[in-house]
Order: C-alpha cells, then sequence, then structure tokens
C-alpha cells in the first residue's frame, strides 16, 4: 500500500465512527412544512444542556447578544435586540422554534434582524473563513432547540 | 445607566419587552461634554431626510468613566500621540528637506475646520479625499517622503493633532453635486446585509441604537470623534479601522482601508452626522 492510499484508509476509520452524520439533513435539504421543521436535523433529539452551552457562546449561538433570557442569571450581559426568550416554548411549538433558529427569515420575515443559523446562502461579501459555512451545526440547532423547549413559564 | 441596566437584567425584570422600535427606553443619557469651558455639542435636531429625529454622539453612550476621559485633556489618553505629533510636524523627511512646519509655519492651527469638512471633492484625482489622502498627498508630492500606512501610529497622532483643531465646530460635509454617486454609493454600502451573520450597519446602528448588545449599548455609529482612543484597542484607530471591525464581527470580509468604498462609507457616515461637534479625539470602550 502506498503512502497515499494509506493515508486515505486513516482518514476513512477516522470518519467512520461518525456514520450517523449520514442521517443528517444538509442546509440546503432542510424541508419546511407551513413554516415549521418537523424532524430533527440529525434524526435525534438535542440535548438541552448543551443546548445551553451553544445559546450563551459567543463563537456558536451567541442569543444572549440579542436576547434578555432571564434563565442563564449567572451572565451579565444580555441583548436587547430581540424580544426575551423567557417562556418563548410556551408561544412557539418545537417545529416552529426550529425553523426559527434554522432559518429565522421563513417565519420571522425578511427583514429580520436575527442571523439564519443553519443556511448557507447569507450576506453578500461572507469572510472566506466562513464561506459556504454555517453559523451552527445540525447537532448545535437540535441542543439549542432542546432547550429552548425547556423555557416555558 | 449601565448600572441600573445590568442590575435590571440580573433582576431579571422581565416584561418589560424591549424590543425594536421601542428604543427610546433606552435612550443616551442626559450628560453634557465640556472641555476645556468649551461646550461640544453631542445632541442636534436631525435634518429632515434623516432616519434620526436627533443625533447623539457616541460619547453619550459610553459609561461614567469613560466619559470622563474625553472630558479632561489631561486624562485623554490620546494626548500622548497629540504631543508627539507637534513634534513631528517639525521633523525634516524626505528628499525635498523639508517638514510640515516648513510649508505650514502656522502649525496644525492652520487647519482649524478642515476636519468638519472631509472627506471632501478633489477636482485633480476626480474622487473625494480623507484626511490620510491629504497628508500622504503632502508627505510624497511635496516633501517626497514615504507615504504613512492608513494605521500607522504617525499618521494617527497626525489625524488626532489637525483634527483638535475643528473640536467643537459643526460637521458640514458636501454630499450634493459631484460628491453624490460617492454619497449614493456609501449609502448604499451602510444597507446592504452583509457576511454570514447577514446584517447591514444599519440594523444595528439605526435600528437597534440605544439598545444592548450583548454588553455594548449600541450608538448611532457616528464618526465625529476620529480617530479615536479606543481603550481596547489601547491605541488611536481611524474610521476605516472601527469600520473594518463592525465588518469582522458580522463576519463579513471588510474593504481595505483607503478604498474607494470605504471612503464612501465615510462621506455618507460623515452625513449622517451633520450638525455634531468634531470631537477629535474621542474615547471609546
Ligand atoms: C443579531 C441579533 C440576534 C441574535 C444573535 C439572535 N436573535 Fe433571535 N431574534 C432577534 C430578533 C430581532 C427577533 C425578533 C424578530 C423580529 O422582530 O424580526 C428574534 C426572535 C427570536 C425568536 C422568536 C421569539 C418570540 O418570542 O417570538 C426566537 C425563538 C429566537 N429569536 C431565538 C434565538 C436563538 C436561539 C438565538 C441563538 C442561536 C438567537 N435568537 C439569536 C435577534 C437575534
Ligand atoms: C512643500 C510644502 C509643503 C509641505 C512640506 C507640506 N505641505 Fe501640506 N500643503 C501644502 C500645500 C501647497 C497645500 C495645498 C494648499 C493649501 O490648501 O494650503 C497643503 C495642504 C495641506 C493640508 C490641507 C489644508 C486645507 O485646509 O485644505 C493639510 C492638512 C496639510 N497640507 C498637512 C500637511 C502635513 C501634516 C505635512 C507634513 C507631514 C505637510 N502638509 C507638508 C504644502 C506643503
Ligand atoms: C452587529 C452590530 C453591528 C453592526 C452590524 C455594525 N456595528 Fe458598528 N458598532 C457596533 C458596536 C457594538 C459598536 C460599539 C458601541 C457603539 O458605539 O455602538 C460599534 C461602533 C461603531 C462606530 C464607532 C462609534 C463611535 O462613537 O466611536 C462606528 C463609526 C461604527 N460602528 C460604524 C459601523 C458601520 C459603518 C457599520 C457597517 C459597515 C457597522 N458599524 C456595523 C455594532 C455593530
Amino acid at each position: 500500500m502506498s503512502l497515499k492510499s494509506n493515508l486515505m484508509m486513516a482518514l476513512f476509520l477516522a470518519a467512520a465512527p461518525t456514520a450517523a452524520w449520514a442521517g443528517t439533513i444538509a442546509p440546503d435539504d432542510v424541508k419546511f412544512e407551513e413554516e415549521t421543521i418537523v424532524m430533527s436535523l440529525t434524526g435525534e433529539p438535542g440535548d438541552a444542556a448543551r443546548g445551553r452551552e451553544v445559546f450563551v457562546n459567543r463563537k456558536l449561538g451567541n442569543c444572549l447578544a440579542c436576547h434578555v433570557n432571564a434563565e442563564i442569571k449567572e451572565q451579565l450581559f444580555h441583548g436587547e435586540v430581540g424580544p426575551p426568550l423567557d417562556g418563548v416554548a410556551d408561544r412557539w411549538e418545537v417545529p416552529e422554534l426550529r425553523a426559527i433558529v434554522v432559518n429565522s427569515k421563513i417565519i420571522l420575515g425578511d427583514e429580520t434582524i436575527m442571523p439564519s443559523f443553519y443556511r448557507v446562502k447569507n450576506g453578500a461579501r461572507t469572510a472566506e473563513k466562513f464561506e459556504g459555512k454555517t453559523i451552527l451545526s445540525a447537532q448545535d440547532v437540535e441542543d439549542v432547540v432542546a432547550y429552548l423547549g425547556t423555557l416555558k413559564e | 445607566m449601565n448600572l441600573i441596566r445590568k442590575s435590571m437584567v440580573v433582576g431579571g425584570v422581565i416584561g418589560l419587552s424591549l424590543t425594536m422600535g421601542l428604543a427610546a427606553q433606552a435612550d443616551p443619557d442626559e450628560d453634557q461634554l465640556i472641555i476645556d469651558g468649551q461646550e461640544i455639542v453631542t445632541e442636534v435636531t436631525a435634518a429632515p431626510d434623516s432616519p434620526f429625529e436627533t443625533l447623539y454622539s457616541g460619547w453619550r453612550y459610553r459609561s461614567d468613566e469613560t466619559q470622563s476621559l474625553q472630558a479632561d485633556d489631561f486624562e485623554n489618553p490620546a494626548f500622548g500621540a497629540v504631543d508627539q505629533a507637534i513634534e513631528q510636524f517639525e521633523v525634516v523627511e524626505g528628499a525635498a528637506g523639508k517638514s510640515c512646519a516648513s510649508c505650514h509655519e502656522g502649525g496644525a492651527e492652520e487647519f482649524a475646520g478642515l476636519r468638519a469638512k472631509l472627506p471632501r471633492w478633489n477636482a485633480e484625482i476626480g474622487k473625494p479625499e480623507t484626511l490620510e489622502h491629504i497628508i500622504n498627498e503632502c508627505r510624497t508630492e511635496r516633501m517626497q517622503a514615504e507615504p504613512w500606512k492608513w494605521e500607522a501610529k504617525a499618521m494617527l497622532g497626525m489625524t488626532a493633532l489637525i483634527g483638535l483643531q475643528s473640536r467643537g465646530m459643526p460637521v458640514d460635509v458636501q454630499t450634493d453635486g459631484e460628491m453624490t454617486p460617492w454619497f449614493q454609493k456609501g449609502k448604499d454600502l451602510y444597507y446592504t446585509r452583509v457576511g454570514q451573520l447577514d446584517m447591514s450597519c444599519s440594523n444595528c446602528h439605526e435600528d437597534n441604537s440605544g439598545n444592548m448588545i450583548r454588553a455594548d449599548h449600541l450608538s448611532q455609529g457616528q464618526i465625529n470623534g476620529f480617530p479615536v482612543y479606543r481603550l481596547k484597542w489601547n491605541g488611536l484607530g481611524s474610521i476605516h479601522r472601527r469600520f473594518k471591525g463592525c465588518m469582522d464581527n458580522i463576519r463579513a470580509k471588510p474593504y481595505k482601508r483607503g478604498s474607494d468604498e470605504f471612503v464612501a462609507l465615510e462621506l455618507y457616515v460623515a452625513s449622517r452626522g451633520q450638525g455634531l461637534s468634531v470631537e477629535t479625539p474621542a474615547v471609546r470602550n
């Protein structure tokens, strides 16, 4: 075996354990049904505890930049660009919340300032590093949606 | 203001619904800026074609501590660079064997009023010119010296020194005539959504000025204080550096400093502050 095919083999093996990805829906294949996304993007339920981290993390959801969320008291600064998300699960069903996070424009309208977190086509001049990429992975989206689902009053 | 807001959030006062459109609830503070007995206009009624009713300097959105640094030239950390620029003004450089002072015998004071009018039309090159362009033209054409880099210490100090001569004068840039297409181009850039986050300048500085974005109190994004000393930068920075930073934050590919795009944007943003006092060198966090 040449060095090259050895390498290929190694890469293939490294990828194998994440075969669950096969069930992941790619951004362009997401199906909206009347402004909702019914199916989990990963085919699995999300992890709400991790979703809470995605929500806070400035490099991931950074949702706190724009939203007040009383449940996250330990963080001092909450933004006011969007509405407070307290009790958001009383206002929206999970398939709707998933649609909002994936592509806010579908439900909230084209003018909304809220970013679309699982959409490849974004604004012009996207920095090279982020070109063709979604802000969140399918797993991140499912986790954050699971977390939003816990925000009841 | 910030402290009150902080405790509101921590205490979880919800139902207050600080959404867009209710920006009035988070207006800038009421403080007045007086430097050395001179009143700096930080609030002015906007022209009818402005998206705002009232224009506010970015100073009005900053914390008391940051504000006070700008209110006293002895505390203002930008003045170190200003003092250096006063010395630089006398330094002979370039093949022509001249310093700035060789020709501008009155010193930087000769340039009172200039900052308020920039960018301005330059008929020779058929484009608007910024203060950086003007200075570098003197360096290359008249001194036969190397141009300064846009963000070089010497350039920032000199633009601060020259801008300071207009402190307190109202911003008054030309937007009609030859400037029209540049103004229009700047306006288009201002309202175009860019980057992975798909946002425009207006989304933050118009739709949400007065609101908090995480720990930052969003201002109208005025440029009347530039170059500003930013505590985060630990030094002075140009207008175009700030534009670049805002574009980086929304994961957009910024234009180059000094590019036609940023010059057009500078013109348009300057025009959104017509009537505010020049504050150079301002202090921001
Ligand atoms: C740049 C600001 C911004 C960021 C970042 C942001 N949002 Fe939003 N969001 C908004 C705005 C603005 C609205 C209100 C819709 C409108 O008026 O356009 C909104 C609305 C929502 C709604 C609907 C709320 C309701 O009660 O109707 C949900 C749910 C939501 N956002 C979740 C999130 C989550 C989860 C994240 C992080 C993954 C996030 N947002 C990040 C700005 C933002
Ligand atoms: C050889 C002479 C010469 C030297 C040296 C020189 N300048 Fe100039 N400068 C001029 C002339 C000529 C003009 C254009 C005529 C005018 O407006 O005064 C000018 C214009 C300017 C202007 C615009 C003035 C206005 O109100 O329109 C500024 C600012 C300026 N120079 C700054 C500088 C600085 C800073 C230096 C040193 C780095 C410098 N100049 C060196 C000759 C010189
Ligand atoms: C995601 C929100 C956001 C967007 C979009 C944005 N900015 Fe900013 N900008 C900020 C924040 C936060 C600050 C610092 C606080 C303040 O002054 O608003 C700032 C500061 C500024 C300042 C400094 C103001 C001062 O008083 O010193 C200027 C100028 C500015 N922005 C221009 C722009 C321009 C031009 C664009 C579009 C290319 C833009 N911004 C896009 C968030 C944004």
